[in-house]
């Protein structure tokens, strides 16, 4: 870190930093002003029925007075762990075959095929779900709008994320260490596992990091392949509703305590990213950004 | 551009403005038919927003001095925003409730809500009964009401939606009843997801329904309560399942209010009812 006693402190020096604060606190502000506007909109049906009732209700029947999000919490959690252990593996593995075991040519072919994926807007995914992916799982066990629905979509969404961030990671290790490894007649792969992943984690790690925050965040594509039932499923073939398809689903439609109860939607979905940033903060705590 | 059309076009401008200020005195302007003028706000239902604002472009175009800019949020925002005069049209998708009948309807077009089967599926027909017992899970395979044996996998639309509502309230249900497998927002979904699985059963509306099936989507409509569902039996109103687009106002509509209705209600936008795939009101 730089130490503030050694910058000149010239008067463009301080022009600089003034607008890097401003410009700082203008970023922050948004999240701020997001919560609080959740806050505000939420607040009627949070004094009314209080809080609790979110979680202890028998069901989500928002106009017949129910107002369980517990399901839902529990869908989205569930769709995108199974997404994330998924395609973590797959994304990084592919970046590992993409820089350092695909001929060039290959590799360059590959990036551009994954950037590409990367691009593909969601609501492609969901539609190209809804009308090849549930269907035939549908053939293996019915309704087809599932779980695995979901987890294979997100999957493919967040895949070309982490494999490409890993990708880079992987390019940014110091070619010195990797021409040691071969002086000490290191295998490919013991050169891979014992020095490229651990030199590279903190990439590894902001990948599946960035592809948790797609996954838990996605709405068009699960909306249109998970069924949308608002129960907690009891096997892979289950339909589920997330909280992010909770709110695209009846915010259009929704008035007074209705409306206000999506935006409690909005708040919890909030609060479980805030509760994912915090566990990643204290899983890198001094092990992951050196 | 050439010089010599540089030329002639600007004399020619010149001489239109000035023709016109001869001859339209402020009087006669105010006078004229198509000096209507002012803004025109429709709040409610968002299934007759995209309806209504097409017919307010068609309108617009009409009467060049007239805005009408059309909010949604609901057919009850609509029946409130009328009451409070913060619109002066209101939109609501159902036929006006008792309590509500000290407010002025104008019915602009009707939709019908259909049941819908994949084209494969065998059965025909499905009385009440049966729909209700599929829909509240007492009946969860195709067979007892005439299939093949198969799990019935139950497509229901997503709580706030007024095809749901209509849909309840015919078959006397609560939503909180109902076992679904799938939940869905708009019409299309619902029947690609009946499309895409032999053992789904779900409900639209019609005339969304008969687009696809006219372009080729496997899927078919059922009768409720004996009658075939079609944009006919919806038009004669013999079908059950309907229900009336409604243009409301507080007072009995005048001027500017007056004329937007009359428009809506008038064979000119029949064309704009169909593409938006609702039934026009028989004349």
């Amino acid at each position: 870190m730089f130490n503030s006693r050694i910058l000149s402190r010239s008067r463009s020096d301080q022009i600089l930093v003034w607008s890097l604060r401003g410009l700082a606190a203008l970023a922050g502000a948004i999240v701020g002003l997001i919560g609080l506007f959740l806050v505000l909109e939420s607040l009627p049906v949070l004094q009314q029925v209080g809080p609790a009732r979110f979680f202890t209700d028998a069901a989500w029947n928002p106009l017949e007075g129910l107002y369980d999000l517990t399901p839902m919490l529990w869908g989205t959690l569930w769709v995108t762990l199974g997404s994330v252990l998924v395609a973590t593996p797959l994304g990084i593995l592919s970046a590992v075959f993409c820089q350092f075991y695909a001929p060039a040519r290959i590799a360059s072919f590959y990036r551009r095929l994954l950037e590409l994926l990367a691009g593909i807007p969601s609501v492609v995914y969901g539609f190209w779900g809804l009308v090849v992916l549930v269907p035939l799982i549908n053939q293996i066990h019915p309704p087809g709008t599932s779980l695995l629905a979901g987890i294979a979509i997100l999957t493919m969404m967040i895949l070309p994320t982490i494999a490409l961030v890993a990708a880079a990671s992987f390019a940014k290790v110091p070619p010195a260490y990797l021409q040691e490894a071969a002086v000490l007649g290191l295998s490919r792969w013991t050169t891979i596992q014992a020095i490229v992943l651990p030199a590279a984690k903190s990439g590894l790690f902001t990948g599946v990091v960035l592809g948790t925050g797609r996954a838990i965040g996605e709405t068009m594509a699960i909306l249109m392949v998970c069924g949308n039932v608002v129960q907690m499923p009891r096997s892979l073939f289950e339909p589920l509703r997330t909280l992010t398809a909770n709110i695209a689903l009846e915010m259009a439609y929704a008035t007074g305590d209705h409306r206000s109860a999506l935006f409690v939607s909005g708040l919890v979905l909030l609060g479980l990213v805030v509760a994912l940033v915090a566990m990643a903060e204290a899983l890198s705590q001094g092990q992951i950004y050196e | 551009m050439k010089p010599w059309f540089k030329a002639s076009v600007l004399p020619l401008a010149l001489a239109t403005l000035w023709l016109q200020s001869c001859t339209q005195s402020p009087e006669a302007a105010t006078s004229d038919a198509d000096s209507l003028q002012g803004k025109l706000v429709l709040t409610g239902s968002s299934t007759v927003a995209p309806l209504a604002s097409q017919i307010g472009k068609q309108f617009e175009q009409a009467h060049p001095q007239v805005r009408v800019d059309v909010q949604t949020g609901g057919s009850s925002r609509g029946i409130t925003d009328v009451r409070q005069g913060v619109a002066d049209i209101g939109m609501v998708s159902r036929a006006l409730k008792p309590e509500e009948k000290d407010l002025k309807s104008f019915p602009i077009a009707r939709d019908g809500i259909g049941v819908i089967v994949h084209r494969d599926n065998p059965v025909q027909a499905l009385s009440d009964q049966q729909l209700v017992d599929i829909y509240t899970g007492k009946t969860i395979n195709w067979q007892p009401v005439g299939g093949h044996k198969a799990p019935i996998t139950v497509v229901n639309k997503a709580e706030g939606r007024s095809t749901l509502e209509l849909f309840l309230d015919y078959f006397q249900l609560k939503n909180s009843q109902i076992q679904a497998q799938v939940v869905i927002g708009d019409n299309e979904q619902g029947i690609k997801t009946v499309a895409g699985n032999p053992q789904a059963i779900g409900y639209v509306s019609i005339g969304t329904a008969e687009h696809d099936i006219a372009n080729n989507t496997p899927i078919k409509l059922l009768p409720v309560g004996g009658v075939a569902a079609s944009t006919q039996t919806v038009q004669q109103g013999t079908f059950p399942l309907a229900r009336p687009l409604n243009l409301v106002t507080n007072t009995p509509p005048q001027g500017l209010q007056k004329e937007f209705i009359d428009f809506a209600q008038s064979q000119e936008v029949a064309e704009i009812v169909q593409q938006q795939n609702f039934v026009a009101i028989a004349k």
